[in-house]
């Protein structure tokens, strides 16, 4: 079936101002996939991100999700089926309590009240928010913020998820558990994230952007073990592939 | 710098009382809506010399504050700071308007004061009652009910985003402002000569902020209507509600209730 692929084409995408942040990228990402997108500050990931539910457009290059190709007919059907994480979970958040919040994606979908109610309770009991759920998200400190604006995502059913940084800020327990949390997602997650640990744990594929471009695609192992490629775009080995310099043992 | 922060989170509060229950809260937006017009339109229709016939409604805003449990020292500090405005309203009729009105003892009060008392007083009842309706109603239920009164979507949408927008605009504005105080070093910043850039800057980083979240809206399928979790109908209660209040209202307005009261006291003492 190739309901959940995302195809992205010679994208490119220059800012107002000049700034060329995507260059030519290109990928393909099939059903069930998880896959990380990775690169130094400023290298183009939360640009490349915001391409796929629509927020930028592009300036040349093409992207496809599912059967459709992204245009602004499709696009409603496009932002029920793509479900986005922003890098700042302020600019998520907006209604006056995290209960609101987290229910006003179901209520758009048109759910009744009684089981927009049971899955708000569930997904913030998945993202370990359930006893914030009348609090304002103003309120909130930063990794709460994080895991409420995932709680508003998942409570949606996305087909696709995407996430920016989603583990930035959170604490060690609250990253445990959005991880297991992404390991039970079974449908196609692509996110972003500086969190190399994570990616080795949860992602088969990789993507490392460079300076807008496509550097290297492939399985995350692979691209981890390739010193000179990761030199290059200012990235390191992940913690758990180096060896412990404690114990001065290697892996 | 904190006294924007605490202003927007002092506001924030009215939104989050509403989300609190009680025989008000209850009650179906409509009817409470259509109450706080009825009161608006009735407070508003008295002739500018009416002073002491506009105290009797003050029992609207009372009773609802109290079944509503609203706080009253809070609703009072909300009611306290719009005053000024409507004093600067009212102002230039004592000036212009010396007519003698009522002597009491030595004091002559002239024809304005006693209209700029009156402007006063009107918007404290006025701007009390709809500070209050948002209390017990929230903002977007008050939005929804206009809606399903009649009122255009665009309108009520546009006047939904206007509330969020003040959120954002005094949230991006406390923070530009506390970068800001804590690198001039207790100095009193680069003086005049920063504010031009730094409002400049506001307003770009407001439009941005406000475009993302629009967009985080439409990403969870916002098509221009807002869905709340309380299910309530039209029914009986709300209709009482409205009559009941309604005919006080017009009982208040026909009768001068002030004197009337005062009449029946010193009736009741001769
Ligand atoms: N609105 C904008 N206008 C102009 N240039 C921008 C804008 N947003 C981002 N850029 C530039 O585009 C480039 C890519 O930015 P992007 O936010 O995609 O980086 P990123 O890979 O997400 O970095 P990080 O890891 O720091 O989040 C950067 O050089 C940045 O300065
Ligand atoms: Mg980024």
């Amino acid at each position: 079936m190739s309901h959940h692929i995302v195809e992205v084409k010679h994208l490119q995408h220059i800012y107002a101002d000049g700034t060329v942040a995507l260059q030519d990228v290109s990928f393909t990402i099939h059903h069930g996939e998880s896959v990380a997108i990775i690169g130094a500050n400023g290298a183009g990931k939360s640009t490349l991100l915001l391409h796929l539910n629509g927020y930028l457009t592009a300036n040349s290059g093409e992207i496809r999700i599912g059967d459709f190709p992204l245009t602004r007919k499709t696009l409603p059907e496009i932002r029920r089926t793509v479900g986005m994480v922003f890098q700042d979970a302020d600019d998520q958040l907006f209604m006056p309590t995290v209960f609101d919040d987290v229910a006003f994606g179901p209520f758009n979908l048109g759910l009744p009240v009684e089981e927009v109610k049971q899955r708000v309770k569930a997904v913030l009991e998945q993202v370990g928010a359930a006893h914030l759920q009348e609090k304002p998200p103003y309120h909130l400190s930063g990794g709460e913020k994080k895991r409420v604006a995932i709680a508003t995502v998942l409570s949606m059913s996305p087909d696709i998820l995407v996430m920016d940084e989603p583990t930035s800020g959170l604490d060690p327990f609250a990253r445990r558990q959005l991880m297991g949390l992404l390991r039970d997602f079974q449908h196609t997650k692509i996110f972003t994230s500086h969190d190399l640990d994570m990616v080795v744990d949860l992602c088969q594929r990789t993507i490392v952007l460079h300076q807008g471009i496509v550097k290297a695609d492939g399985p995350t192992l692979e691209i981890f073990n390739d010193d000179t490629l990761l030199a290059e775009c200012r990235l390191e080995k992940p913690l758990s592939m180096q060896g412990c310099p404690v114990c001065g043992k290697g892996r | 710098m904190r006294s924007i922060d605490g202003a927007v989170l002092d506001l924030k509060r009215l939104d989050l009382l509403a989300t609190a229950d009680s025989v008000i809260h209850r009650l179906d937006a409509r009817a409470k809506v259509l109450t706080t017009l009825v009161f608006i339109v009735t407070v508003v229709s008295f002739n500018r010399y009416e002073f002491t016939a506009l105290f009797p409604f003050f029992i609207y805003p009372v009773v609802t504050a109290s079944l509503g449990n609203l706080p009253g020292g809070y609703i009072v500090r909300k009611i306290i700071m719009v005053i000024p405005f409507a004093f600067v309203v009212g102002m230039l009729n004592p000036i212009f308007d010396r007519e003698l009105f009522v002597r009491i003892g030595p004091l002559a009060i002239t024809g304005g004061w006693i209209s700029c008392a009156s402007i006063i007083l009107r918007t404290v009842l006025t701007v009390g009652a709809a500070f209050i309706l948002v209390g017990v109603t929230g903002f977007l239920s008050v939005c929804q009910a206009l809606e399903r009164l009649g009122t255009p979507r665009t309108f009520t949408v546009q006047l939904l985003f206007l509330y969020r927008y003040i959120f954002v605009l005094t949230e991006e504005g406390a923070r530009a402002s506390r970068a800001r105080e804590l690198r001039s070093c207790g100095r009193k910043g680069l003086g005049l000569a920063s504010f031009g850039p730094l409002i400049g800057h506001l307003l770009i980083r407001t439009w941005l902020r406000a475009e993302r979240i629009h967009m985080a809206m439409l990403a969870r399928g916002f098509t221009g209507e807002f869905h709340s979790r309380q299910v309530s109908g039209f029914g009986w209660r709300e209709l009482f509600y409205v009559a009941g209040w309604s005919a006080v209202f017009v009982v208040l307005r026909m009768e001068n209730g002030a004197q009337w009261l005062g009449r029946l006291v010193t009736g009741g003492l001769s």
